[in-house]
């Protein structure tokens, strides 16, 4: 009976160990932020290893979403003989849902866990603490820049997403299944709106880079530093950043298109 | 050189991420013809709007023209306010033009049409147009039908 409670204890305490670190944590890194633009170019290398490198993965993934979703939306929305619809419905979904969440996802698991791992590595061949030996720190020559690269990366990919995958979506809509392509366009230019559904949508991959980022680096800064730690880190970096992804977007959704 | 190309290539991500941007903002959601408050105002009193909502398209022969931009309750003459914005380019509307609620389809949001009428005079801005037609609702018709019916 007191084992189970001194379990749970142990549980909360630990949960919010970890929360409070990483608070810590990213007061840290974004203290760093200022000193990490004077070096750009590692900012650079970064967004080539956690932007560029997901880039393939967003555009076929991209792609593949659209056409999906305008097969789908077709089937639904002929029955009602509203299949000019296609675009509003493809475009809406996209801008403001699917893209940030998706590419958030994605970047999660092609980006998050590789920063995760490399992070974890560092600091298991105590190359983290070799840096500071040499007097150079850590969270400026290494977080700080890997953090504002996924920042900026994410919300880049999350647009690039979106729209190959409204182009997917005309490819399958107009040439395939015959929507008007006049109507296909024009019911999307009138129904969504720059600022309530375009940068909304640009605002929740904004936060969703930041989120997922942070995470990843904190998992690889806090890990047990064996193989094994860093292999339980890329899996919670993965776990952590997908639940606060999907968690977030909720709240963010709530706030964003209740009014 | 390694280094140069990688900045080539995130150089090209983010060209590619901005031109995402634009498209999504001119293509999809329509920058170019959300001119913003610029064009006149003139109101219309309808009996009944219907379902029509505040930037609803405002059509002359079909031809978008402009959009509603304020609806409101009239309380001394009980009757529904609708405020339309016409763009600048069509100043010409004689005064004498009628204004309907139509639906675009069968499922369709509801739109203004209007008719030009043949006054010499245009409508500025502040005018009201007097002709107006309601909005057909369908239960107000069937139970007109049913009434005419249950006469004969």
């Amino acid at each position: 009976m007191l084992d189970a409670l001194q379990r749970i204890g142990q549980t909360g305490l630990t949960f919010f160990q970890r929360l409070g670190r990483g608070h810590l944590f990213l007061l840290a890194v974004l203290a760093g932020c200022g000193s990490a633009f004077v070096r750009f170019r590692l900012i650079i290398q970064q967004m080539y290893s956690v932007g560029v490198l997901t880039l393939v993965i967003i555009l076929v993934a991209g792609l593949f979403v659209g056409m999906v979703l305008a097969l789908q939306g077709y089937y639904t929305l002929v029955d009602f003989g509203a299949e000019e619809s296609l675009g509003v419905l493809v475009s809406l979904t996209l801008v403001r849902e699917l893209g940030p969440v998706v590419s958030a996802l994605l970047y999660a698991g092609r980006a998050g866990s590789a920063l995760t791992a490399e992070i974890g590595l560092m600091k298991a061949t105590e190359q983290l603490s070799g840096l500071e030996m040499m007097a150079v720190d850590p969270y400026k020559r290494v977080f700080a820049p890997r953090f504002l690269a996924g920042s900026f990366s994410v919300p880049m990919l999350a647009a690039i997403f979106s729209a190959i995958a409204v182009i997917g979506g005309y490819l399958v809509g107009v040439p395939l299944l015959g929507v008007d392509e006049g109507a296909f366009w024009s019911q999307m230019q009138a129904n969504v709106d720059l600022t309530a559904d375009v940068l909304n949508g640009v605002i929740k991959s904004v936060v969703f880079g930041i989120v997922v980022t942070w995470i990843a680096i904190f998992e690889g800064n806090d890990c047990v530093p064996t193989s094994e730690g860093v292999s339980r880190a890329t899996t919670r970096t993965v776990v952590n950043a997908s639940l606060a992804i999907l968690g977030l977007d909720f709240v963010l959704t709530a706030l964003m298109f209740s009014a | 050189m390694t280094s140069r190309k990688i900045e080539i290539a995130v150089g090209l991500f983010m060209a590619l991420g901005f031109a995402a941007l634009v498209m999504l903002a001119m293509q999809v959601s329509n920058l170019s013809s959300f001119g913003g408050s610029d064009g006149y105002k003139v109101s219309a009193y309808f009996e009944n709007i219907g379902g029509l909502k505040v930037r609803a398209p405002v059509r002359a022969g079909g031809v978008l023209v402009g959009r509603v931009s304020e609806i409101s309750y009239d309380e001394e003459t009980y009757q529904a306010e609708v405020t339309l914005t016409l763009e600048d380019q069509y100043r010409a509307f004689p005064l004498d033009t009628a204004a309907s609620i139509y639906t675009a389809g069968l499922l369709g949001e509801q739109y203004i049409g209007l008719e030009p009428g043949a006054e010499e005079d245009y409508l500025q801005d502040g005018d009201e147009i007097t002709l107006t037609q309601p909005a057909l609702v369908l239960e107000q018709v069937i139970g007109q039908f049913l009434f005419s019916q249950a006469s004969e």
